[in-house]
């Protein structure tokens, strides 16, 4: 290799930890910009033209129109798992490779999943609240919640998120069953072959699949009704995963028992129906908000640039097919 | 028959107390305008008590109940019942055991992922409209963390046990080590505190474990440790607790139990890194059903001669 491969880094100016760990290593030319055309009026066009990596961390969406632009283009680090929001099939046909966050997040996601079931079923919010608000000395007792042992739990998606939480659930003695793709031959927990069958037999569902055009909405009013008035959603997965206004509905009118949800159809828009609900514990896509994982990323990120620069296999590559 | 005389503490859980009252005179302790007198009008009829974590039976209650058989507490911790004079007297001691195991377990992890991750100031963020405005800052990883228990019996070993799932480090001080158990042993809670990011209280109340988290224990954990008790307020020397919080020399405290309740000190309703509950351990609708159940199974055994299904004294 004669010179180090430019890469463009994409992120909102607050995003700037990986900067300093990434310019060690290669050229790299940072933009803020979240969408094609502002962000390539920014740079030159011999730049652009140049660049053989980005690094996507603000969601930058990945389309054919962008692609076009960028023709030494040959690998796309993504530094989130979820990866919707590029074109795989355009980067397939122009052979650009592209990872994701791997397990780079997957503790701390699979921590926050079990932290808001937790949350939701002992109310703990609410519970705080009570106590802070001086309530707790002038009313009594606080309300009864719901235990949290031994219920039935419904993984959505049996990747690294899920099998991660599937395994601290375990000891609380949940007895966990999932919904995948296709069935995974060496792991101990039920298969059910599709959502409403998985609803209708657990007690809580946690989502933590990807969204794809076969998963958007994939719980729905009429998974919500399976899942029935003492079922909880825990949400870690995307927003679009679910139909947000049904589930509005679903729990003001009590369909559904209560929910736990990292992630929104618009964030940062949250129905403000939801807002009076103790029966419901709301995140602001946080779940992987700590140095660990940001360090494990930062790592995760310059491993992979480094790895396919100098032929070696990538860490965490998507498959494009 | 002449009605078994049965005398509540406190209020505690409708389904107790509605069941109580169907089989027995049942009086309410805390609807008593004189208590003194009531006691002298009733000392002869009332033959069991039934108390909870917040109220039991002290000496002096003790001897003003001639007629006492049996306590009954709807708690598995026996710290309010003068547990010396029951055995001197030949007075029974039933409590709950168990049956809320899970519950208090459970709670002990929810407090401290609710602490470390903030999930209560996240839910506030998201439900005062602050998201609009930034992201939320970074909070702490809990998977991996380093746990350190105090008292590892039925409540301290299914908190280990949870918190393997999320790959912690288990240490533990107890009054004798447990060979078998496969976590490391400290014999002192100073050095428990020193070696582990999360300390949390599951021992139950004696003379001995009365402020067992004292000043030197919070030192040694520091201002990245913190504290989670799931015991008994008094466990936590709450006033040493309160400064070294507010003066940044502990990291954090997760508390579902205070010296005073309901009084909570007023100086943790400001801060950020507390997670303060309303006594709920054992509070779940299945779980206080099956407490009250034990309550009445026991009572009933005692008075029918058979034999108490979980006693103590």
């Amino acid at each position: 290799m004669s010179e180090s491969p430019f890469v463009l880094v994409q992120r909102p100016p607050t995003f700037d930890f990986m900067d300093e760990l990434l310019s060690r290593n290669f050229p790299i030319l940072t933009t803020h910009h979240t969408s094609s055309i502002p962000l390539l009026n920014s740079i030159s066009p011999h730049a652009s033209s140049s660049i053989r990596a980005v690094v996507n961390m603000g969601m930058l969406k990945i389309d054919a129109d962008l692609l076009s632009h960028l023709p030494s283009l040959q690998l796309l680090v993504c530094t989130s798992v979820g990866i919707e929001h590029i074109d795989l099939a355009e980067c397939n046909r122009r052979g650009i490779a592209v990872t994701n966050a791997g397990e780079a997040f997957s503790d701390d996601v699979a921590d926050c999943a079990v932290g808001l079931l937790i949350s939701v079923l002992r109310r703990i919010p609410s519970a705080d609240h009570y106590v802070r608000s001086g309530e707790w000395a002038k009313s009594g007792d606080f309300q009864l919640g719901i235990k949290l042992s031994g219920k039935r739990v419904g993984i959505l998606g049996l990747g690294s998120i899920g099998s991660f939480i599937a395994k601290r659930l375990e000891p609380f003695g949940c007895i966990i069953s999932y919904y995948s793709t296709s069935q995974k031959q060496s792991v101990p927990y039920r298969y059910y072959p599709d959502v409403l069958s998985l609803a209708a037999n657990n007690d809580v569902i946690i989502l933590c699949c990807a969204l794809t055009d076969q998963t958007r909405h994939i719980v729905n009013r009429e998974v919500m009704e399976s899942l029935g008035k003492k079922g909880v959603i825990i949400n870690v997965g995307r927003g679009g995963l679910i139909d947000e206004k049904e589930l509005v509905k679903c729990l003001v009118d009590g369909v559904i028992g209560g929910a736990g949800l990292d992630v929104f159809e618009k964030e940062p828009g949250v129905p403000v129906e939801l807002f009076g609900l103790d029966n419901v514990v709301l995140s602001p896509h946080a779940a992987m908000a700590t140095p660990g994982s940001l360090d494990n990323i930062a790592q995760l990120a310059v491993g992979n640039l480094k790895a396919f620069f100098s032929n070696q296999p990538l860490i965490s590559p998507v498959r494009l097919d | 028959m002449e009605s078994i005389g049965v005398l509540m503490m406190c209020p505690m859980n409708t389904y107790l107390e509605n069941e109580l009252q169907k089989r027995y005179n049942l009086h309410r302790f805390w609807t008593c305008p004189e208590k003194s007198v009531f006691l002298e009008t009733h000392r002869n009829s009332i033959r069991a008590i039934v108390g909870n974590a917040s109220a039991g039976a002290d000496a002096k209650l003790i001897d003003d109940l001639p007629k006492l058989e049996i306590i009954s507490s709807f708690s598995v911790g026996l710290d309010k019942i003068d547990l010396g004079k029951c055995k001197e007297k030949g007075i029974r001691v039933t409590n709950t055991p168990d049956v809320l195991t899970e519950d208090v377990a459970d709670l002990a992890i929810g407090l401290i992922l609710a602490l470390l991750r903030r999930l209560c100031e996240c839910d506030r963020y998201v439900k005062s409209g602050k998201w609009k405005y930034g992201d939320f800052k970074l909070t702490t990883k809990f998977s991996g963390k380093s746990v350190g228990i105090i008292g590892l019996g039925r409540i301290g070993t299914a908190i280990a046990k949870r918190a393997q799932g999320f790959s912690c480090p288990i240490n533990y001080y107890s009054r004798t080590e447990k060979p078998d158990v496969g976590y490391k042993y400290y014999p002192t809670v100073v050095e428990l505190a020193k070696n582990s990011d999360i300390l949390v209280v599951a021992c139950p109340l004696t003379d001995e474990t009365r402020h067992i988290v004292n000043r030197e224990v919070m030192d040694a954990l520091g201002s990245t440790g913190v504290v989670i008790n799931i015991g008994r307020g008094p466990h936590v020397d709450e006033q040493e607790l309160v400064k070294a919080l507010t003066e940044g020399r502990l990291g954090g405290a997760g508390l579902d139990v205070f010296e005073q309740e309901p009084h909570v000190p007023e100086e943790l309703f400001g801060l950020e890194n507390v997670v303060l509950l309303p006594h709920v351990g054992s509070a779940t609708v299945e779980t206080r059903t099956a407490m009250a159940d034990l309550v009445l199974g026991n009572l009933e055994a005692h008075f029918a001669g058979k034999p108490l299904l979980t006693q103590v004294v």
